[in-house]
């Protein structure tokens, strides 16, 4: 499904990674290790599209993302380092339009279910700014729940800030859109609460 | 199970897409409204500084209107468009924009469409006011009227491409200005000449035409350069 050919990116003149070949069939986790700096984000970016590969191709189901634009876009959920939300906005809002960008049509009901799932009962309407870090990352991980159709999900550091409650509850959701044969690919230092899914596939930079 | 059942979302159109968008940024203004106030003031007050600066003269007054009514609009017009994506590019909803399920040129669009309706807009609707300091006279108010609103959607259209090109760029609020009012010449020029053409009776709907033709130009073109300039600044 997912196949990476002889990836090089190259950075401010630096290259960060040179001929990396890899491939993920469907229901396989894809994880990225390695050092600060040394193109974990930026693999993930091409992986999206966000960045074109200096050399080589991201295939998604045998064609480049570019290619399939919008309709590749829709089979995407990409998570980042920050977490995309508006300060001034609600948490319920917030999910409501990210899940709307991504191509998902949601209801009231289900991001506030969706939120309830994330541990963030009786916050929905708080605004954003008010919620701390780890809350944060969770309104943005509430999208997960709701994109249960969208088969590829790319993943930045999503354990950043969670603690072992939202941990445990983000790697049940991981496992379960792999058992629905989708695609994972994620960066993270958490060693530990991966460990027991089966079907990685480990890349190191 | 029944949990799991409800979680599942549809398909999303377009059109809802770009609603979506611009909903959540006119809710945005609306929730700091003090910016979009702040906008809509510095414009009155520029505006009033003239006759201050250059004698109560009704004579003068009437005819510099025209074209110090619209200079404010464009210097006003300026002060929102800095951050119309630089917020986005912080907190990383630009990079979910760019991996939408809708075009790009259309999601960018939906927020030129909320930029106007935030300053273009509420400028045309306070100008009748700054028409009576100016003691402007009926027929060259309305036409001032009918010029701004033809006139303001083509400076949120064209400010778009200015602030996407310096997203990420540092003194980007300088640089906007210096980018964009060069370009917004022909739109003053034609604007404030209209009115100044219905003051002595001449007719106004070459100028108009000229106006609406260059928001027909620009309601196809900046949008795309809007967005592939998004798209080098993300890279």
């Amino acid at each position: 499904m997912l196949e990476l050919r002889a990836l090089t990116c190259e950075r401010g003149g630096r290259v960060l990674f040179a001929q990396l070949n890899c491939r993920a069939i469907e229901g396989q986790l894809l994880r990225v290790q390695g050092a600060n700096g040394a193109g974990k984000t930026s693999l993930l970016r091409m992986v999206c599209g966000l960045l074109l590969p200096t050399q080589g191709q991201v295939l998604w189901r045998g064609q480049t993302p570019a290619k399939q634009a919008e309709e590749f876009n829709r089979q995407l959920v990409y998570l980042g380092h920050a977490a995309a939300l508006k300060d001034d906005l609600s948490a319920q809002e917030n999910l409501h339009v990210a899940c709307l960008l991504g191509g998902l049509a949601v209801t009231p009901g289900q991001t506030r279910l969706a939120l309830q799932q994330a541990g963030l009962a009786g916050r929905e309407r708080m605004p954003a700014r008010q919620l701390s870090q780890g809350q944060r990352r969770r309104v943005a991980l509430a999208r997960l729940v709701l994109a249960t159709d969208v088969p590829l999900w790319v993943l930045d550091e999503p354990f950043n800030a969670l603690d072992s409650i939202a941990t445990g509850w983000l790697c049940g959701l991981i496992a379960a859109q792999l058992a629905r044969r989708g695609v994972v690919v994620l960066t993270s230092h958490q060693a530990l609460a991966l460990d027991a899914l089966p079907g990685q596939v480990a890349v190191a930079l | 199970m029944s949990a799991i059942a409800s979680t599942r979302a549809g398909p999303v159109s377009v059109l809802a897409c770009m609603r979506g968008l611009l909903l959540r940024d006119l809710r945005l203004a609306l929730r700091r409204r003090a910016d979009t106030l702040s906008a809509l003031f510095f414009f009155v007050l520029v505006a009033s500084l003239f006759p201050l600066g250059v004698g109560p003269e009704p004579g003068l007054l009437r005819s510099m209107a025209p074209g110090v009514v619209w200079v404010a609009a464009l210097l006003a017009a300026m002060l929102s468009l800095g951050r119309m994506f630089a917020d986005d590019y912080q907190d990383g909803t630009l990079e979910q924009m760019l991996l939408a399920a809708c075009p790009l040129p259309l999601l960018v669009l939906a927020k030129i469409a909320a930029h106007w309706l935030c300053s273009g807009l509420l400028l045309v609707l306070v100008s009748p006011l700054l028409a009576v300091q100016f003691d402007l006279g009926w027929p060259a108010t309305g036409v001032l009227i009918l010029a701004l609103l033809l006139g303001t959607p083509l400076l949120s259209l064209i400010g778009a491409v200015g602030a996407a090109l310096t997203v990420g760029v540092r003194g980007a609020a300088v640089l906007v200005p210096l980018l964009v009012l060069p370009l917004c010449i022909p739109v003053l020029i034609f604007g404030a000449a209209a009115v100044e053409a219905s003051r002595g009776g001449l007719g106004v709907s070459g100028h108009f035409s000229l106006l609406g033709a260059f928001l027909l130009l620009a309601l196809v073109g900046a949008p795309w350069a809007t967005a592939a300039a998004l798209r080098i600044a993300v890279e």
